[in-house]
């Protein structure tokens, strides 16, 4: 076991993991934030996207004991209180969910995409969103959730 | 996973220690996680260099790049200064794996594991980057040895990547549709001492297509590359792509990397 | 009058709120006390038989609680899996349906077969025990490919089907059609492979056990688009328990698709084994247990021959098909390339005659079973592919020769020689809609310019029918179906005036909590806040068919407002005592009832609180307002449309973009238009994925998955896809109230054929699905 302490949605948390725990998998069974998703095994299809310092990564391709002293943010501490970002909304407004499994994944994605070009084309979304796999929607109104998310955002 | 133990030392010489025959370094750890997860790899321990602020870091100076080792692929791909001097470089980094792979992926963890359809060991070779690990330094072309398997000793670590700043060069990339990762790959830079093109993603390695090198030679043009074949018999074959089919995705690769050199 | 998030108006949807939040509960989401953690010890080969397991070092290992063979199943009296749908061969034999085992008992019979179950404190423990168990394989010679295993001298995969044949099934007249080939003035012949594909809902399956000994009742929680269907099967088949001693519940489901109608080995298993265990027990699959046990989709390879007379009319249209089902019948297996695909091959067009023969064989692969369509995708790409090619044969524009052929918007009813009555459509429309939208007069210009570029640039139709709404009792028991295919839902409301729907439709993304939630308010008046709409619990709901074949707003919606009608009826009476006036005066509108000629009215809300505060109340009625309805239908829905591609072709690596969608789709009337233009664009993206991308490939030799992570099984990006045009035309359907046909299918059905027609024109020659890149080069290298 080693000890791990991280801010995770602004509350500081500590734990004794195993160093073989997963990142999701201390969010998921140590701290029961289940919006973040297991949806395969390579490390590609997204839905497990949380920020680390600011940063999306797939939160099953890092161990816990990496993310030691780091700040996390999920989907569940996205919103503040009970008013949500900007992109949750837009993905609500846009049907840019169907199922809502690859979700929370995506709209992480999209936030962390909407940083780093605050004013995105949609071949840019489209290119960006490579890392999350949506099997419902086609992609159409998630492209066009992001795009409306980036305008309110940047407005 | 299976279990190991874990380290996570915060000096170079702490971490060459703390490594004994079956451990491992763990860079950004966006191949090898996903190995241990799959029950592909064992390790008794990891040793985590994420904790080296002296492995972290990106410098110019006397016409050459400095890249440490565990630079993430985003901050090459955005770092103004690679932008500046090699373009190639970071157009490269900015089309590998995806946003969030790139959040965590490292220079010196993608090239000390050298898969074969790697996008960095083109960068190395073609622009003839030297490796600098604790012990010594390696070129680019001593450094990639054969199929995930490199220069390195048991124990040695890698600590920066310098690039000398070519005349112009590109970076071609035919992703793989599936994976993403490189089905073909060409980097081509013009140096002063001549042109170099090194091929990823085709072969068990990556390797310089020697006759566009000579080609590009007296005539640094798409069209000088276009009709050069390369053999097809030590290519790869898949599901993906027949050795075929990766020797003319590498011409007309190579072909467009010359033609978007800068 | 419209109201206010009723019919027609895109009412954003009530679920998203949890999903957007983190707030939904899937299956892997929910944890019991004392919860224990399930893991299969899978086969590595394609076939072998298994001389010995030996148990004895992963027993003793850290943390196993127990683990299960085959042997301790057949102990216990639990039976295997079965295909609830009968088939009957030319001869009148029935189809082949070989013992399917939920662990293996002698034999594997394909790579991921369930050998063991480890049951474990966790689930590192139980893949680590799992390590320890030793099984002496002897392995056999495999086949994989559907005619491989047609051929003499195949390897065997079943002792009970001879030649690997489960059927060989065929419909129409073939007498007719050899008469119409005779008098043929152009005859067309295609062949074509249909590529296996993996559905990949991006939830994996995954399923939670418990047994409580002091009721002796079982609970499933699983990743099913039916739970009912699910319970139904484990109690009266395999044995588990009886119905009044089971819960199936189904909570949020990531996906469907089809793969989740099924019953499977797993939670079956689990199921079963939490009462051996005293525990709960938890399995997820990891994406690679998915792509190796997760029922595959389509998987068949076709000969067709269309006759024509000199004006380009159809005269007689002929087909031959192989179709795979893996290595075990899966629950529906048998109806998807039989009476859910040879019905379909009508097409939109008048043909005189049509005879179809169906051969299904076994394979050491994945069973293959309904995915996205099921049958009607592969009837529109033979049909719709033929056609492109006589049209290039006869040198006519492939969309004329569909314009010539199409049955007109007054032929309706209109029976095609292949058992289907089309209610209504109009075919014509749908084509020269979606031609307008995607400017098909202007594409010559356009290929011109790609041309300049150095780039083949192609257009393509498929114009599409399906058979949706699934489906009358009465007609699919005749055709075998071992179901019937009702819906039931009860509207209950609360003294208060709020109102709880209860559905046997289950929602795994097609927003069923919204739409249904509108039929209510816009029938009842009711606040669409005040409605909640409950599914996928067999303890809440009554009964239920579930989700699939886009049958849930056609049959679970109109079973919602039959059930409406009656609270209606009653509430009528009610109004009527408390207005002191006949039930035959009350009138009703949105959940407004007056008294004709008069200013007197009650409100809905009104009348549900006298109905459970029933102090001035009708002597002669029951208290309360719910009521249960079954809706059985009259007819399928026939949703059809035109659906146009446009790609452009980099001939130097034989890259396909696809540059241009339009989709021309009549659904009948549509009450959620943002929901329904989502479900177009998901079923067009999971086409277009199928025709471009996606192909489950094995190797010939070893039968190994070669396809069997994202790593190699190319899963659609949003850098596949342009943005779609959606249009919807109405021809409203007059065989249920709500005059739906469905929509979660279409696309998946229209897009296969549209894709490849558009890269056919721009090749100038044909290939097969997948369009992969060295294929397109290939065939660009010599065009």
């Amino acid at each position: 076991m080693t000890s791990v302490s991280m801010t995770v949605n602004g509350k500081s948390v500590n734990a004794d993991v195993e160093p073989n725990t997963l990142l999701v998998q201390f969010i998921r069974e140590n701290l029961r934030l289940t919006g973040t998703h297991v949806g395969c095994d390579t490390s590609q299809c997204g839905a497990c996207t949380v920020h680390v310092n600011g940063d999306s990564v797939k939160s099953c391709t890092m161990l816990a004991v990496q993310a030691d002293g780091s700040d996390v943010t999920t989907i569940e501490g996205l919103a503040s209180g009970d008013d949500l970002h900007p992109m949750q909304t837009a993905f609500r407004e846009n049907h840019g969910l169907q199922c809502g499994f690859c979700t929370p994944g995506m709209i992480m994605s999209a936030v962390d995409l909407v940083k780093r070009n605050p004013n995105p084309t949609e071949e840019t979304i489209r290119k960006e969103l490579e890392g999350n796999i949506c099997r419902c929607t086609g992609y159409h109104n998630i492209v066009k959730s992001v795009k409306d998310a980036s305008e309110k955002m940047g407005g | 996973m299976y279990s190991f133990n874990y380290e996570r030392p915060s000096g170079i010489n702490d971490a060459a220690g703390a490594v004994g025959e079956d451990d491992k370094f763990l860079a950004g750890g966006q191949s090898y996680l996903p190995t241990l997860k799959l029950r592909l790899a064992q390790v008794d321990k990891l040793v985590d260099l994420g904790g080296i602020s002296d492995l972290k870091g990106i410098s110019v100076s006397g016409g050459e790049i400095s890249i440490g080792a565990m630079t993430t692929h985003g901050t090459v791909a955005t770092s103004s200064d690679v932008r500046s001097s090699i373009p190639a470089l970071a157009d490269m980094a900015a089309h590998i794996g995806d946003a969030q792979v790139r959040n965590r992926g490292t220079i010196g963890g993608s090239i000390a594991n050298n898969d074969p359809a790697a996008d960095y060991p083109s960068a190395l070779v073609a622009l003839n980057a030297t490796v600098h690990t604790n012990k010594r330094s390696i070129t680019a072309d001593d450094f990639f040895v054969d199929l995930f398997e490199t220069a390195l000793e048991d124990g040695e670590l890698i600590t920066k990547v310098t690039f000398p700043v070519p005349q112009k060069a590109a970076y071609a990339k035919f992703p793989n549709p599936a994976s993403r990762f490189a089905l073909v790959g060409v980097f081509v830079a013009q140096t002063t001492s001549g042109a170099r093109v090194a091929v990823t993603g085709a072969g068990p390695c990556v390797f310089r297509q020697s006759d566009m090198e000579a080609a590009l030679s007296g005539n640094f043009s798409g069209a000088a590359v276009k009709g050069i074949q390369t053999v097809a018999d030590k290519l790869n074959a898949d599901i993906h792509a027949s050795a075929d089919y990766r020797a003319h995705l590498i011409s007309v690769m190579a072909a467009r990397a010359v033609d978007a050199a800068s | 009058m419209s109201v206010e998030n009723g019919i027609g108006v895109s009412v954003k949807r009530k679920e998203d709120q949890r999903f957007i939040t983190g707030n939904g509960k899937y299956l892997d989401d929910i944890n019991k006390f004392g919860q224990t953690h399930g893991h299969f010890l899978r086969s590595p080969y394609a076939f072998a038989k298994i001389k010995n397991i030996d148990l004895s070092a992963a027993k003793t290992a850290p943390g196993v609680v127990d683990i299960f063979t085959g042997a301790d199943m057949t102990a216990d009296g639990i039976g295997g899996l079965i295909c609830g749908w009968g088939i009957n061969s030319k001869d009148g034999s029935p189809h082949v349906a070989p013992p399917h085992p939920c662990l293996a008992t002698d034999t594997v019979k394909h790579v991921g077969d369930q050998v063991a179950f480890i049951v474990a404190e966790t689930l590192q423990q139980a893949k680590d025990a799992a390590e320890l168990i030793d099984v002496d394989y002897e392995e056999l010679k495999s086949v994989t490919d559907v005619r491989q295993a047609a051929a003499a001298g195949a390897p065997q995969v079943h002792e009970e089907a001879a030649g690997n044949q489960c059927y060989d099934w065929e419909i129409g007249d073939k007498a007719a059609v050899d008469a119409a080939f005779t008098n043929a003035h152009h005859i067309t012949k295609i062949d074509l492979i249909n590529n296996r594909v993996s559905p990949n809902p991006m939830e994996p399956r995954a399923a939670l056990g418990e047994y409580d000994p002091g009721t002796g009742e079982y609970t499933l929680h699983t990743t099913s688009q039916n739970p009912h269907v699910a319970r139904l099967l484990l109690s009266a088949f395999v044995g588990v328990a009886p119905e009044n001693k089971l819960r199936v519940i189904a909570p949020d489901v990531g996906g469907g698709f089809g793969t989740k109608i099924f019953l499977y080995a797993e939670e079956t298993t689990a199921v079963w084994a939490s009462k051996r265990v005293g525990r709960p027990i938890k399995w997820t699959a990891d994406r690679s247990e998915s792509f190796l046990t997760d029922a595959h989709g389509r998987d068949h390879a076709t000969h067709a021959e269309m006759a024509f007379d000199a004006d380009g009319h159809i005269l007689g249209f002929r087909v031959s098909t192989k179709a795979n089902m893996g290595a075990y019948l899966s629950t529906f297996a048998s109806a998807v390339p039989t009476y859910l695909y040879a019905t379909l091959l009508n097409g939109q067009y008048k043909m005189p005659c049509i005879y179809a023969e169906v051969q299904a064989l076994f394979t050491n692969t994945t069973p293959v079973d309904a995915y996205r369509g099921a049958g009607r995708p592969e009837a529109t790409y033979v049909v719709e592919r033929i056609m492109e090619r006589a049209a290039r044969d006869m040198n006519m524009d492939p969309t004329e020769l569909r314009l010539k052929n199409f049955i007109q918007p007054d032929a309706y009813p209109y029976e095609t020689p292949v058992i289907m009555t089309y209610d209504t459509g109009d075919y014509p429309l749908t084509m020269t809609t979606a031609k307008d939208m995607i400017d098909y007069t202007g594409f010559a210009a356009r290929k011109a310019k790609s041309a300049a570029n150095g780039k083949l640039r192609g257009i393509g139709s498929s114009a599409y029918i399906e058979a949706c709404g699934i489906a009358p009792s009465a007609a699919v028991g005749s055709l075998g179906a071992g179901v019937g295919l009702w819906e039931s839902a009860e509207v209950r409301f609360n003294p208060t005036g709020s109102v709880t729907v209860f559905t046997g439709s289950h929602s795994h993304g097609q927003g069923h909590e919204t739409t249904f939630a509108q039929l209510i308010a816009d029938q009842l008046g009711v606040p669409f806040e005040s409605i909640e709409v409950v599914h996928g619990d067999t303890t809440k709901v009554p009964f239920g068919m579930g989700t699939y074949g886009s049958r849930s707003l056609a049959v679970g919606g109109s079973a919602i407002t039959k059930a409406a009608d009656k609270i209606v009826e009653k509430a009528k009476k009610i109004a009527a005592h408390l207005m002191e006036a006949s039930a035959d005066d009350i009138e009703h509108s949105h959940g407004v009832f007056s008294v004709a000629g008069t200013d007197k009215q009650l409100t809905i809300g009104e009348i549900a609180f006298a109905a459970y505060v029933p102090h001035n109340y009708p002597a002669d009625l029951e208290p309360g307002l719910a009521e249960n309805a079954f809706y059985d239908p009259l007819n399928f829905t026939f949703p059809a449309g035109t659906h146009i591609a446009e790609v452009e072709i980099d001939p130097d690596t034989g890259v396909v973009e696809v540059v241009d969608w339009a989709a021309a789709d009549d659904f009948g009337n549509v009450i959620n238009p943002m929901i329904v233009e989502g479900q177009v664009h998901g079923g067009v993206a999971q086409g277009i994925g199928q025709a471009l991308l996606e192909g489950v490939v094995y190797d010939d030799d070893s039968g190994q998955l070669l396809t069997g992570s994202y790593m190699d099984y190319c899963m659609p990006r949003a850098d596949n896809f342009p943005n779609f045009r959606v249009e919807t035309t109405n021809t409203p359907c007059p065989s249920n109230p709500l005059g739906v046909k469905g929509c979660g299918e279409a696309g998946a059905i229209a897009a296969p054929a549209a894709l490849m027609n558009a890269i056919t024109d721009a090749l100038g020659k044909e290939i097969d699905m997948p369009a992969t890149s060295e294929k397109v080069w290939r065939a660009a290298q010599n065009a």
